[in-house]
């Protein structure tokens, strides 16, 4: 695999303008042979138009487009050696399932005995064999996503682009179609970019995650590093359902405080006009007699595996998530903790700062209430089982 | 009983809600169309008296009638001069004003405007092209060093000036239907096509053209049922002359009935369209809707 250097994708200070507003602003990244790269971000932040420079549908406005060590910039998208899947899946209504897929093969002339071997194949590869004959009309959306996947599996082009493949199954296939893109991308070796706005299709299925936001790159990572050092507050909102707490810090007596809850400091002073970033389900829920920062549970959603709590902090409120069913109720005080490597710091302008150390919230020091108290169980779990059932119906 | 009546009643309803353009139909399609047949049955009664049966006799008198036969030829030749050319000039300004080029909307309204003009004004206007001596084609022709040809004179030329004007006239109407079927095609067929490196000319014959078969079809029976349908613009370019060299059925059957007041022989001849229209129409729905995708 150390000679398909041919696939590598450079991009360099790529713009597209529009009149006088930039859809992207001179982005530049690699994309490696075989490698996985999701672009992610919200609607309208340029990762499809990106996508498009890159398969020669758009052209771009400036900057250098290389495919290996082409410079593709102005070729056009047939002589790119790229496939495409479109979110539409862009199927050709009038042709059967087979003439889809061998479409591109005939418009390069690849001779018919060629063509029904490799359709063959790649009918095989993506369990279609039964549906050739039937016109796209004829078929589930999960069995039109797969001819559109055929279609870029059989032009044997090292490199596939998707544009939001999955946005128009149902939650049950996109989980499964998930899992099939990410085995055939891994067992073809193909290097895919991969364009979506949902977090769970990056995390699961990129190798590396490239984040924009308004035509510029906010992170470009590993799921893993997105997920546990986002880069900026955006980044941190971005990733994980629910979202990371973003928590606005003001200056207390010894220390940034959460503004409105001034008796616990949770970073240096330094802090204090950044945000505090939380995840869910990092924040431990402790009695109300134990240390930490206080808060109010506003109410709670029990989801089966776990269950998302509401809470106010002073003026803000946050969610935590805690697993299995959490019997606290409404208007219960109680209080946080939290460990100092589950705190991000963003600054005012929404960067990350990782010159500051956020302070250890935990929950062990007081004892206000004899000895029991650090235990991060909330005190109604000791209840017998049957209440708890008696609320739930 | 109570699902029966619940039944009758869905029926009565739907049965009421076709009636007004049953009646419609009726009267001014199926009516007209009876009472032609059974006119065509007799002999016309003069000074008064009645109309005598006559059974077959008038399609005999028409197989008979050479100037019938020379129309229906002038006729054919019509259909297939202005069918063909107008469809695939339609087609072709379609394609062109659907793609992106400077003053699209005004292209199109140019294109369009021929078909928003009535059919009496637009013979007038070609009138004034085509006439011998002050014409706006005789006085080009003039200035470059050619003589001038007798466009509506002509009696080897006056059928084609009519043909040609007619594909001027329908083009653009036609070019309307073609144009709102290819907006309605996703772009995204275009854009997985261009990734294959397919050529347009491929594209146009493997995709647009397949698609737009629906189109395709409804634009043919309309311009058949057009090309029997002159009457307004001989009226004004030509009267069906010179000798009949531009005379055509439908104006044909005009004159039989309103200038030599043989009603019946006029009925005679429109039964005669009717069927050849009706089998015509059957066959090509029949072949090709077959080969025609509807989305």
């Amino acid at each position: 695999m150390i000679s398909n250097d041919h696939q590598r994708i450079r991009l360099e200070a790529v713009s597209k303008r529009w009149a006088d507003t930039a859809a992207v602003d001179a982005i530049s990244f690699d994309v490696m042979p075989g490698q996985f790269v999701i672009l992610l971000g919200p609607s309208g932040c340029g990762k499809s138009t990106t996508l498009r420079m890159v398969a020669g549908l758009e052209q771009a406005s400036a900057g250098r487009i290389r495919i290996g060590e082409r410079d593709v910039t102005f070729l056009p998208p047939g002589d790119r050696g790229i496939s495409m899947v479109f979110q539409s899946y862009a199927l050709f209504p009038h042709l059967s399932v087979a003439d889809n897929i061998v479409f591109g093969l005939r418009s390069r002339k690849v001779p018919k005995p060629e063509r029904r071997q490799r359709l063959e194949r790649v009918a095989e590869l993506v369990d279609l064999g039964p549906y050739l004959e039937r016109k796209p009309a004829q078929l589930s959306g999960g069995q039109r996503q797969r001819v559109a996947l055929a279609r870029a599996i059989i032009s044997e082009h090292p490199i596939c682009l998707m544009d939001e493949p999955l946005s128009n199954l149902d939650a049950r296939l996109r989980g499964e179609m998930r899992r099939e893109i990410k085995a055939l991308q891994t067992r073809l070796g193909m290097t895919v970019i991969y364009v979506t706005h949902d977090q769970v299709e990056a995390m699961s299925m990129g190798d590396r995650v490239i984040l924009m936001q308004d035509g510029r790159i906010v992170q470009d990572g590993t799921p893993d590093e997105l997920y546990n050092r986002p880069a900026s507050a955006f980044a941190a909102s971005f990733i994980g359902s629910p979202a990371m707490n973003l928590l606005p810090l003001v200056a207390g007596d010894r220390g940034a405080v959460i503004a409105g809850e001034a008796s616990v400091s949770v970073a240096p002073v330094d802090a204090a006009g950044g945000q505090l970033g939380l995840r869910p389900e990092d924040i431990e829920i402790c009695r109300e007699s134990a240390q930490g920062v206080p808060a109010k549970v506003l109410d709670s959603e029990y989801l089966g595996a776990d269950t998302i709590l509401r809470l106010a902090v002073g003026e803000q409120t946050l969610r935590a998530r805690l697993p299995g069913k959490q019997p606290l109720e409404q208007g219960q005080p109680c209080r946080l903790a939290w460990a100092p490597a589950a705190a991000h710091l963003f600054g005012a302008d929404g960067h990350r700062r990782d010159d500051l150390t956020p302070h250890a919230i935990s929950a062990a020091e007081g004892r206000s209430h004899g000895e029991g108290d650090a235990t991060a169980l909330p005190p109604q779990s000791a209840n017998p089982p049957g209440n708890a059932q008696g609320i739930h119906p | 009983m109570l699902i029966h009546n619940a039944d009758r009643r869905m029926q009565i309803y739907g049965a009421l809600l076709l009636l007004p353009a049953a009646v419609l139909l009726a009267t001014f399609a199926y009516l007209p169309t009876i009472a032609t047949l059974i006119n065509s049955l007799f002999l016309p009664g003069f000074r008064g008296e009645p109309p005598s049966f006559a059974g077959l006799e008038n399609y005999q008198l028409l197989i008979e009638d050479q100037t019938f036969w020379r129309v229906a030829r002038n006729n054919l030749i019509y259909a297939l001069g202005t069918i063909p050319t107008s469809i695939a000039l339609a087609l072709g300004m379609a394609l062109f004003v659907n793609a992106r080029l400077p003053g699209r909307g005004f292209v199109r309204m140019a294109y369009f405007t021929p078909t928003i003009l009535p059919m009496i004004a637009a013979a007038n206007i070609w009138m004034f092209f085509y006439a011998p001596q002050i014409g706006l084609f005789n006085s080009l022709l003039g200035a470059l060093g050619f003589s001038g040809v007798n466009w509506l004179g002509d009696p080897s030329v006056a059928l084609g000036s009519v043909i040609v004007m007619t594909v001027w006239k329908e083009a653009g109407f036609f070019m309307i239907f073609y144009l709102a079927a290819l907006q309605g095609m996703a772009p995204e067929l275009k854009e997985a096509a261009d990734l294959e490196g397919t050529s347009r000319w491929s594209f146009f014959w493997r995709v647009t053209f397949p698609l737009l078969m629906p189109t395709t079809l409804f634009v043919l029976i309309n311009a058949l049922i057009n090309a029997v349908r002159v009457v307004d613009h001989l009226f004004i370019l030509t009267k069906g002359g010179p000798n009949n060299a531009t005379n055509l059925l439908l104006y044909y059957v005009y004159e039989n009935a309103f200038s030599f007041f043989d009603r019946t022989y006029a009925a005679t001849i429109t039964v005669v369209i009717l069927l050849v229209l009706a089998v015509v129409a059957t066959v090509k729905f029949a072949i090709l809707d077959r080969r025609t995708h509807y989305q």
